[in-house]
């Protein structure tokens, strides 16, 4: 195991205090922890948001992107160096609201990568506007006569896309997430983990509300039962079943097949090109003329 | 004969483009050099598009038909402003129309039972007019046609005969058309067929990207051929094209994007993101006219503005314009160099007049030095940070996972470690003072413009990317008229090269757009004498009898 103190970082931690992210974030780090994963052996990529600073306060490599913009880039991260271990930790504004069509095509691509989503149903760094997952009637600082439309249900469409992993978690519970969080960072394919986390300043709920309905999946459930699944996904908002609601080996990775050629080296550490392929290419556009005889080039007669 | 203009014009899904490049092929084996440009509608089936040869010319757009093949009668209407005088006009022809009439496709259903070898008659006419044996073409045939059954193959050899026959019977032999060899090797390339061949030979090894014309032929290119070793991916949209390949790079590997404006458009806070992360990228825009779809299949040059200042906020990026295909490999290897040495993105831009068009050129050679890695190497530091303040404003960059070193990129104003800060008395300063320094470095470095004729000039053209061919035409025919013109052409537009100017000559600047996007870029670095510009904004490339009219239209007296 790798001690929890070694993810420790300088950062100047601009969380409020008290807040939920500061459970997701040692949970992580206990994950990490217990699987053996060192600080350089890992990627945080995340978008814009409070919990897009996440990775200032892991140690581990980062890549802190655009708004919305995480998921892209840890796939390009994870495709030119398939050993570093790949984990995107944003909020839902970020990754349901302005990048929900990457998460689309993720499910459809299947990469070897982590996706955690730190649910407070709020856009909370902008100070309390309704986020994809708010749910319908609730009041914010934008919808002050209560949001008009319905949440989106992602986990439920994470699964109808046959992704291969797909959680929900707890931020109040550390053991039972960062169990959550071993499981999904070893699975090989896509994991998605929705982690409700209340928001302590703009949510329209207290912590008890929360703790009252994340209530732990049976332990009988079969997470390769696609439809009692979707039915589970489905039972939030009005109540979060907690565990993992579907996995299945994953089908092919993505990348594989380019794998298969190159190996699970980085792409900077590849040998450079053979210059004869591209010589040969260039020889290819060539067209020599034939030799001149009488019959050619006259003009018609 | 000096040159010679062949349009082949019909509908799109006619074949044009098998009887152009046969024809071409053909030509090419006979030593002519030629020149092809597509122009065609944005749809699958039907509408008036034509195949253009300019067969021992120069490797510029000519407007202007001398031989005009038809494929049907609504083209031949359609493209009749288009004709020289004299031109040969051949094929299916308007309704009342002159020319030498050959009902393609009853011949072929009559003579071979087959509507199919209607473009075979058809070729084989065009190269019988254009004073190409039978034997050259069925050679050019055969090439084209390898992979067909050889019966396939010898029907439309057949097709090819009856046509060629047909149309040296009604040509005239006092017009017969014999054109100068000149090379006995030609390159035959298009600008969107080489930039993938140089960028796989400057060691890109990702692209992602989304299909939009003109720019789609360069990630097919990578899918086609897995030897070249890129991983490309065809993804959602280009915002997930720019940050993927932004993810790819900032791991180490180097890796590429291309689009036209539109795309260009959602990729422009990622162009922001390249800025600030200081991660390298390089992106292909390949200009169509605009604003919004604009004209998807027509050539423009609106987007300089744009590639130059798309993206929020202030950091170096370089934007080079290529105009031919050995200048596409050059600006290719430059483009990964500049990216890598000042850890910014680059801009390629080119055009559908690029895209579309192939030249053919003496040789190409991609640059025999390698692209130097810009990856430092991590034994060299105790601890490390990502964004070091050195004295050039280029900190040494480590790939994320590349060692026990970790690397910290953020997209938020950062500490010399990659933290977010807040740090507005020397932090932000100190790193805004770092970004910038870096593109007063490549300034320092940026190519001087190529002078064509300058010596005893008293008017000079200035012009780029696409258009130098055209526009060093143009200064051939205005010296061929004792006018003193010379040309100044730009490959490198951004940023300006560090340049005096003569303020003795009159200056005209020359482009594919309305506004006048080079010309206002240059008045503000400079305060030179403009005598005009010339701009064009049809969708069609400019050409130097248009560019000749343009600058005689304006000043009559210039040679005085």
């Amino acid at each position: 195991m790798i001690p929890i103190e070694s993810y420790k970082t300088t950062a100047e931690n601009q969380w409020c205090p008290g807040c939920p992210n500061f459970g997701i974030q040692t949970a992580l780090k206990r994950a990490l922890s217990a699987l053996d994963l060192a600080p350089h052996q890992v990627c945080l990529v995340s978008g814009i948001g409070q919990a897009a600073k996440t990775p200032h306060y892991i140690a581990a490599n980062v890549f802190n992107g655009l708004h919305g913009r995480a998921i892209p880039a840890a796939i390009g991260i994870h495709i030119a160096n398939p050993k570093l271990k790949t984990i995107v930790t944003s909020g839902d504004g970020c990754i349901y609201g302005e990048g929900g069509n990457h998460l689309l095509h993720a499910f459809r691509r299947n990469p070897d990568i982590t996706i955690l989503v730190h649910d407070n149903q709020i856009y909370a760094l902008t100070k309390g506007q309704g986020s994809p997952t708010t749910r319908r009637g609730e009041k914010t600082r934008m919808q002050f006569a209560g949001v008009a439309i319905d949440p989106s249900q992602m986990l439920a469409t994470a699964i109808v896309h046959d992704c291969t992993f797909v959680a929900r978690g707890y931020a109040g519970d550390l053991d039972g997430l960062a169990d959550i969080l071993q499981r999904a960072i070893t699975h090989r394919g896509l994991s998605l983990v929705d982690i409700i986390q209340p928001c302590i300043t703009w949510g329209n709920h207290p912590v008890s509300w929360y703790k009252e309905r994340a209530i732990p999946i049976p332990e009988d459930h079969d997470v390769t039962n696609r439809d009692r699944a979707i039915a589970l996904a489905l039972e939030t908002p009005d109540s979060f079943p907690i565990g993992v609601l579907y996995e299945k080996p994953s089908r092919e990775t993505f990348g594989e097949a380019y794998r298969q050629r190159t190996g699970s080296k980085a792409l900077f550490a590849l040998l450079p090109l053979d210059p004869h392929i591209v010589q040969a290419r260039l020889a290819a556009l060539r067209i020599d003329a034939a030799p001149p005889s009488g019959a050619e080039n006259k003009g018609a007669q | 004969m000096k040159d010679l203009s062949i349009f082949i014009v019909g509908a799109a899904g006619e074949g044009l483009q098998t009887i152009g490049d046969v024809v071409a092929r053909a030509l090419l084996r006979t030593g002519i050099s030629v020149f092809t440009t597509k122009e065609y509608e944005s749809r699958i089936r039907g509408g008036n598009s034509s195949y253009r040869i300019r067969a021992a010319g120069p490797n510029a757009p000519r407007h202007e038909a001398d031989v005009l093949l038809s494929l049907n009668s609504a083209a031949a209407s359609h493209y009749e402003t288009s004709a020289s005088s004299p031109c040969v006009v051949l094929g299916e022809l308007s309704p009342g129309g002159q020319g030498i009439a050959i009902p393609f496709q009853t011949l072929a259903k009559e003579e071979f039972g087959s509507p199919i070898v209607a473009n075979s008659i058809a070729a084989g006419a065009l190269a019988a007019v254009v004073g190409l044996s039978q034997d050259i073409l069925e050679a050019s045939f055969r090439e084209r046609f390898q992979k067909l059954p050889a019966d396939v193959v010898q029907k439309n050899v057949e097709a090819s005969r009856l046509g060629h026959k047909r149309a040296s019977e009604s040509l005239d032999a006092s017009r017969a058309i014999k054109l100068e060899s000149t090379a006995s090797t030609s390159v035959f390339a298009s600008v969107h067929e080489v930039i993938p061949l140089a960028a796989a030979a400057a060691g890109c090894r990702f692209m992602s990207a989304y299909p939009m014309s003109p720019a789609t032929g360069i990630m097919t290119a990578f899918a086609k051929d897995p030897e070249l070793g890129v991983f490309v991916e065809q993804v959602e949209d280009e915002i997930a094209a720019i940050n993927m390949s932004l993810g790819a790079s900032a791991a180490g590997a180097r890796a590429m994007t291309a689009t036209s404006g539109g795309g260009f458009a959602l990729m422009t806070e990622g162009i922001s993101l390249a800025g600030m992360t200081e991660t390298p990228l390089v992106i292909v825009v390949a200009q169509r006219p605009g604003p919004a779809t604009g004209l998807p299949t027509r050539t423009a040059q609106e987007d300089l503005n744009f590639a130059i200042h798309g993206g929020h906020g202030e950091f170096a990026r370089a934007v080079l314009a290529p105009s031919n295909p050995q200048d596409a490999v050059d600006a290719t290897f430059r483009a990964f160099a500049l990216a890598e040495k000042y850890q910014m993105p680059v801009l390629v831009l080119t055009d559908q007049l690029l895209a579309d068009s192939h030249f053919s050129v003496p040789d190409l050679e991609i640059p025999k030095k390698p692209v130097p890695r810009g990856l430092a190497d991590p034994a060299k530091f105790k601890s490390y940070q990502r964004y070091a303040l050195t004295e050039d404003g280029i900190s040494p960059r480590l790939a994320l996972g590349q060692s026990e070193h970790l690397v910290l990129i953020d997209s938020d104003e950062h500490t010399e470690d990659g933290h977010i800060t807040e740090d507005l008395k020397v932090t932000r300063p100190a790193m805004v003072e770092k970004r910038l320094e870096k593109a007063r470095r490549l300034k320092g470095e940026i190519a001087m413009p190529d002078a064509y004729r300058t010596d005893g000039a008293r008017h000079v053209l200035i012009s780029w990317g696409s258009s130098r061919a055209a526009v060093y035409e143009a200064v051939d025919i205005l010296r061929s008229q004792k006018k003193p013109f010379g040309a100044l052409h730009f490959t490198e537009v951004w940023p300006l090269p560090h340049l005096t100017l003569p303020t003795t000559v009159r200056y005209w600047t020359v482009e594919g757009n309305a506004a006048g996007q080079f010309a206002r870029l240059l008045q503000a670095e400079w305060s030179i004498p403009f005598e005009g510009k010339i701009q064009r904004y049809d969708g069609n490339p400019l050409d130097a009898v248009s560019i000749v009219a343009e600058v005689l239209g304006d000043e009559p007296e210039v040679s005085s």
